[in-house]
């Protein structure tokens, strides 16, 4: 496929462009203007300057490039400023401000649909509704753009970067931070979300669904209203993510709801109130993940089943698990576990009594959430330890029967 | 009554035990100090030590101290002393030897490792003033208990009683209620179960400041938009502060009848 693009590409630069330039004193003073003169190939370079624009129509292939960030202000009308249906186009080095609040219209500053390889790069976006809305397309890059939002309500604010219904795209190197969603995907397939910063959103920093064979990698998730939300998909790569500081009462680092065959490796889980809120997920496979000073460390709801858990750490956490029912089918071995306190005599490195990670506390508080007043009471730990010494309550073979005695590798950057 | 504080204290700091009290709170934070230097983590190994040791220790004090200087205590009601001033010097004595012995223990450390600086000077703070109340505390409690009951051994065993009561049965039955319960809407109830004893009190009070108050969740939510606010944090510390007003003025009117 890509090599059919790079031969467009080269079709392109063959025939002879056109570049227009537009600037407040040119005879060319205003971007729908040159965008009408434009032909499929052509460069539209726009100077320093404001721009009170919006409903650009685009359905041309042209490229469109600001100078020095020349402002394009919305005026916090009920329209997007670019609203484009054009394959083979790119926008980029704008900064986009006042999109206006609509109840019944999706508007964004950038508004893609239908199209198919575009870029989309060093935008910065300031009081937008969306940012950035991307559907029924192909093939496109949206990378080092800002969005910043000042959003208060989730009812009437919209996400960074909203995709529907789309494939193989690629978000990357991008800053989001106070939209409702930071990124939000729905039916996106095969797509890459890499080196994002996501933080203070209302609600997510990025959110999932019915989105299957995606990759998420070296992005960071801090503060936001409820974390990542990760919901309905198949086989999704996670790794190298960083989750932290998502606290308060409904937050998790990470809301996992029924994904199956996913691998999460390498990520970074601190702080938050739950690490991992693992809602009927099966054939997850989780390894090197750190989680470090969580309230809990993985909660589990619903059936899991078949879930690995391999050469994690898990550092001081106030719960490490949260099990819900007392029937285990998921496999937990040579984890770290800063509270085993077992020994290792033949000085191999893994513990020879195995660690019970699951506190009857921990089973207290799930049935009964209010006895969480009771945490680190005496009363507390003498229950704790006694259910240690005989499991009644949990299940009595959820343990980790290679604990490690040393944390793995520290933090990988 | 001045005179009868002052010779408590001297007393006390003859008598080895607050030597050993302080340096075992010294010893304490400056390992923790040492070994992890992350401040809010000692500060809630610190509370769990606190808040479970000091009202033991200053139970165990209070009761020690009155059955073993009965006698000169009883020279001293010959005097023409007013019985109330006698025992509050040597309550206030107590109390406050005890109480200098936590915060210095527990306050050197802290200075020596230059955490004034820090955003944890606050907590820290309200930590020592915590370990203050709980002392002024118990020792009224075993104060009240040594007083109602002659014999020595009865008096410890229902000192340590009161100790336990407040540490751990307490807490059972509160969380036995809480679950049996469930099904009603106990906010309110947690609110005053955790006002009615010291112990659970101070630990929440602490708790709450130290960032642990989002891991409650729903349930801190609702304690946090009460405690979390200037008025519960007057609230809760007049709550303690009634602990140690109601023991004294048992006490008082027990004088006022006890044939000794």
């Amino acid at each position: 496929m890509k090599i059919v693009f790079l031969l467009f590409l080269l079709m392109q630069f063959s025939a002879n462009a056109t570049t227009f330039t537009v600037c407040k004193t040119c005879k060319i003073n205003s971007i729908k203007k040159a965008v009408s003169l434009a032909e499929d190939g052509d460069k539209i370079i726009v100077k320093k300057g404001v721009y009170k624009e919006f409903n650009i129509q685009v359905s041309k292939a042209i490229q469109i490039i600001g100078e020095d960030y020349p402002i394009l202000d919305g005026q916090n009308k009920s329209e997007s400023i670019f609203a484009i249906k054009a394959d083979n186009f790119s926008i980029e080095g704008f900064k986009f401000r006042n999109v206006g609040i609509s109840y019944t219209k999706e508007i964004a500053a950038i508004f893609v649909s239908g199209s198919t390889n575009f870029t989309l790069s060093n935008n910065q976006l300031e009081d937008v509704f969306y940012g950035f809305i991307v559907q029924d397309c192909k093939y496109g890059l949206l990378q080092n753009n800002t969005v910043v939002g000042h959003a208060i309500k989730e009812s009437n604010s919209g996400n960074g970067f909203h995709l529907w219904k789309c494939k193989h795209i690629r978000i990357e190197h991008n800053t989001v931070s106070g939209m409702r969603d930071g990124i939000y995907l729905e039916f996106v397939n095969k797509s890459s979300i890499s080196h994002n910063t996501s933080f203070d959103n209302v609600r997510y920093g990025l959110h999932f669904m019915f989105s299957n064979n995606n990759e998420y990698h070296h992005n960071e998730f801090k503060a936001n209203g409820a974390g990542v939300a990760v919901m309905f998909s198949k086989f999704i790569k996670m790794h190298h993510n960083t989750f932290h500081f998502n606290w308060g009462p409904a937050s998790y680092g990470l809301l996992l709801k029924e994904i199956y065959d996913a691998e999460i490796v390498d990520n970074v889980f601190e702080q938050n109130t739950i690490g991992i809120n693992i809602d009927g997920c099966n054939r997850i496979n989780y390894k090197n993940n750190h989680f470090i000073r969580n309230g809990w460390a993985l909660k589990f709801i619903g059936g899991c089943y078949t879930n690995v858990f391999e050469f994690n750490n898990f550092q001081h956490n106030a719960f490490d698990l949260s099990y819900n029912s007392r029937l285990n089918d998921n496999r937990f071995e040579a984890n770290y576990w800063s509270e085993y306190s077992g020994y290792d005599l033949d000085k191999n490195g893994i513990g020879d009594v195995p660690h019970r990670p699951v506190k009857l506390f921990s089973y207290i508080v799930n049935q009964t959430p209010q006895t969480l007043v009771l945490l680190r009471s005496l009363f507390v730990d003498i229950i704790n330890f006694s259910e240690k010494v005989s499991p009644v309550f949990t299940p009595d073979n959820l343990l980790d029967t290679k604990p490690l005695m040393k944390p793995i590798n520290s933090i990988v950057e | 009554m001045l005179k009868i504080l002052k010779y408590s204290i001297y007393d006390l700091l003859r008598s080895r035990w607050s030597y050993v009290y302080f340096i075992f709170y010294l010893m304490l934070s400056f390992s923790l100090f040492f070994l992890n230097n992350d401040i809010d983590k000692a500060i809630i190994t610190l509370m769990n030590v606190i808040v479970v040791l000091t009202p033991l220790i200053g139970t165990i004090f209070g009761v020690m101290y009155y059955y073993s200087s009965k006698e000169f205590t009883e020279l001293l009601l010959a005097q023409p002393i007013k019985r109330s001033k006698i025992f509050m010097g040597q309550y206030i004595g107590i109390s406050l030897s005890l109480t200098l012995s936590l915060v210095l223990g527990i306050g050197i450390p802290f200075v020596i490792y230059g955490l004034f600086k820090s955003a944890a000077v606050f907590d820290f703070t309200l930590l020592l003033v915590v370990g203050a109340f709980l002392n002024f505390i118990f020792v009224a409690l075993a104060y009240n208990i040594a007083l109602s009951i002659n014999n020595k051994i009865k008096g410890f065993g229902y000192a340590i009683l009161m100790w336990l009561t407040f540490a751990v049965i307490y807490d059972a039955v509160f969380m036995g209620l809480l679950i049996h319960y469930n099904d009603y809407p106990l906010d309110q109830f947690t609110l005053i179960a955790t006002m009615l004893n010291p112990i659970d009190l101070s630990r929440i009070l602490i708790l709450l400041k130290l960032d642990a108050s989002a891991l409650l969740g729903y349930t801190g939510a609702f304690l946090q938009s009460f405690y979390g606010t200037s008025m519960g944090l007057i609230v809760s510390l007049s709550a303690l502060s009634m602990w140690i007003v109601l023991p004294i003025l048992r006490m008082r009117s027990k004088l006022k009848k006890k044939d000794f």
